[in-house]
């Protein structure tokens, strides 16, 4: 584990020790997730709750391109394909078709999983930077399909999706309603990932990660084991993207662009790779950060390319890995 | 002869010439990536930036006399070439490290920070004075892969080099990264609506081909990416520098053990990779109007190039760029919906067949 070549293998010291605690957490681990319930229970009542939606949308986004980088150590440059097909899927069904918005999201998510294991399929072929290239030429296409397909709006994309109603019972269209709803979304995607890096198949990832050829040699059919978590990676990310656009009301080409791609690899890598509140803390500081420099146009862009160079050069444990290192804890 | 499975034969032409164009710049930037791979290991993200960079230094050199935001731009980009000759020449009186390292962050100092004073600083001045008519494009396609492979050298050698014993996604990230802000950069002092470039006198006009007419610049460009990339092959292929290079490419540490210089070689290796790109550039400038994303849009084609290439060959990255750019052309005409995704299905195609490429090796 001390092989500080590897992309994750640093800020991941000791991350094979059998895990102890509640459901696999660690003490250290329950404290941050204490932390974490605690501010989504008080955020909406001092904090603009679209805001923390926004952030949890995000952050979910994050955790699941986590998976894939942090876990299976496969870099995917094309995470943007998922999420912004979720949203599409999501905002076609809740507008058009007029459906409940529980089924929109899984809608999103299910065609962010077909799309995936397509796309996974292919690029498994591959590792390291082809693996990413790859990603990324193939979300393009995403890319160029949303542009052309008459059901996403080409530039205009799909506004005004309504929210609609939980079960029938909860109007979502009140601001705190859908945020309870999102909150629980997010818990459930975060638990859910959590709950595969700790499964016995989450620790045959991690064998694939260190050494493949290994992994192999003891009879893991390893390109089978990527292309699930590939599969459930995008799956997430198709989720979130669809509860995105039924937050906001829209699904635009920005959500399926490669700079979406881009921005979740940023916040994956500020918040630091591998670990598990890494990606949260990561999606917080980003979008936060582009709410506040909203104004300042194309200088966003220029912030975002100096902490990817400040991340990789002096940083590459990011935030939530620095202070894990310092306390000598794993979160 | 006038139609040719029922297209018109001047659109037909028409388009396979605009795809041939398009195949001579996909070549021509995964020709760089493809050299800089074989030797750093890194894919360069930031291949479309310095891509973009040549064509605006071309504009820059054209409107040195009319444009002061051009002119301050054009003193910054001369910073690299000017701190690496000065670092060379220092280098030369045999001085101590840091006295190089202060002298070339004093020269920094002052040559960045007189183009931020008013009106643009005396470097900017001068430039403006000693050419108001400007640089013509001739001399952009010289100084316009000098000036942005500096920028690459220094590049390398302040960042990308502090890298290279770490997982090479990192390095995907770092260019990814310049690549970020070099865009943004420009985008804020020149916008992204794009700036025009004039064809040049001497390349204005058309050839009457008799089954078309075909604008000289587009042949010059083709002519001229078909020339480099056999150049840059014969220079790889055929010289005892490019045996060093495929040498170091195969093992770096035994070419190191046989007195070669092998990190100046990558350096100087990722320069010429970067120039390549400007080259690129320059050439592209009159044809789509120079503007900051230009590369970028470009540059995720070429990957799919790449990967549809595999990346073991010179010859194979030139090949597969041609070949791409025309039948990217020929979609254009038979089926225009596909056109922008068809590189994508072809590589997707031959992730299944060969999935190291068609001339990579496994």
């Amino acid at each position: 584990m001390a092989d500080t070549t590897t992309l994750t293998g640093s800020a991941l010291s000791g991350q094979s020790t059998t895990s102890e605690g509640l459901w696999g957490f660690s003490r250290a681990q329950l404290g941050a997730l204490g932390v974490m319930v605690v501010f989504l229970a008080l955020a909406p009542f001092f904090l603009y709750p679209v805001f923390v939606m926004k952030l949890l949308c995000f952050a979910l986004f994050a955790c699941a391109f986590n998976l894939l980088i942090g876990y299976v150590g496969l870099l995917s440059f094309g995470h943007a394909a998922y999420f912004g097909m979720g949203a599409y899927i999501a905002g076609h069904v809740a507008k058009v078709w007029e459906i409940t918005p529980v089924v929109a999201i899984l809608l999103g998510g299910a065609v962010a999983a077909v799309l995936g294991a397509a796309f996974g399929w292919l690029a498994i072929r591959r590792a390291g930077i082809y693996f990413a290239m790859i990603t990324l030429a193939l979300s393009q296409m995403v890319y160029f399909f949303c542009v052309q397909a008459p059901f996403t709006g080409g530039e205009d994309g799909i506004q005004a999706i309504p929210r609609g109603s939980l079960v029938g019972i909860v109007d979502l269209s009140n601001d705190l309603a859908m945020y309870w709803t999102v909150a629980g979304i997010f818990l459930v995607g975060f638990l859910l990932i959590h709950r595969i890096i700790h499964s016995p198949y989450g620790q045959v990832l991690k064998a694939i990660r260190e050494n493949e050829p290994r992994a192999i040699s003891l009879g893991y059919r390893t390109d089978d084991y990527k292309l699930l978590a590939f599969v459930l990676s995008c799956t997430l990310a198709g989720v979130a993207g669809a509860t995105k656009s039924l937050v906001f009301g829209i699904a635009t080409l920005t959500d399926v662009h490669w700079s979406m791609s881009g921005e979740v690899v940023l916040m994956t890598l500020v918040g630091g790779l591998g670990t598990v509140f890494g990606p949260v803390v990561g999606a917080a500081v980003i979008v936060t950060m582009q709410n506040y420099l909203a104004e300042m146009g194309a200088w966003v862009t220029v912030i975002q390319g100096v902490i990817f160079v400040a991340c990789v050069l002096a940083f590459r444990r990011g935030i939530v890995g620095e202070i894990g290192n310092l306390l000598k804890v794993k979160i | 002869m006038d139609d040719i499975f029922g297209i018109p034969a001047p659109l037909l032409f028409g388009q396979l010439l605009l795809g041939l164009i398009n195949g001579a710049f996909y070549a021509m930037l995964s020709l760089g990536l493809a050299v800089i791979f074989g030797l750093l290991n890194i894919i360069n993200f930031t291949h479309g930036a310095q891509f973009m960079m040549g064509a605006f230094v071309a504009w820059m050199l054209l409107s040195l006399g009319t444009a002061p935001s051009g002119r301050i731009g054009l003193v910054l980009l001369l910073w690299p070439l000017a701190v690496l000759l000065l670092d060379w020449a220092l280098g030369k009186l045999r001085l101590a490290q840091p006295v190089r390292i202060g002298a070339a962050a004093l020269f920094s100092v002052a040559w960045i920070g007189s183009a931020f004073m008013e009106g643009g600083g005396p470097l900017s001045a001068a430039l403006g004075a000693l050419f108001p008519q400007g640089l013509s494009y001739w001399w952009a396609l010289i100084i316009g892969p000098i000036v942005v492979g500096a920028t690459g050298i220094l590049l390398e050698r302040l960042m990308i080099s502090q890298l290279y014993k770490l997982d090479h996604l990192y390095g995907l990230l770092l260019t990814f990264g310049v690549g970020l802000i070099l865009e943004g950069v420009f985008r804020n002092e020149f916008g992204s609506s794009g700036l025009p470039y004039r064809i040049p006198t001497e390349l204005s006009g058309a050839w009457d081909l008799g089954f078309m007419f075909m604008p000289v610049y587009r042949g010059w460009v083709v002519i001229a990416a078909l020339v480099l990339c056999l150049a840059t092959w014969l220079l790889i292929e055929k010289t005892r520098l490019g045996a060093y290079l495929r040498a170091a490419t195969e093992n770096a540490s035994l070419v190191q053990a046989f007195g070669v210089n092998v990190p100046r070689m990558v350096t100087l290796t990722y320069g010429f990779g970067v120039a390549l790109a400007a080259i690129g550039g320059v050439l592209a400038a009159p044809i789509y109007s120079v503007n900051p994303q230009m590369g970028t849009n470009l540059i995720i084609v070429v990957f799919a190039v790449v990967v549809i290439g595999g990346m073991g060959s010179i010859l194979g990255a030139i090949l597969t760029g041609f070949g791409l750019g025309i039948v990217e052309g020929l979609t254009k005409v038979f089926w225009p919906e596909a056109s922008a995704t068809v590189i994508f299905v072809i590589m997707a195609i031959v992730l299944l067949t060969r999935p190291a490429g068609l001339f990579g090796r496994a």
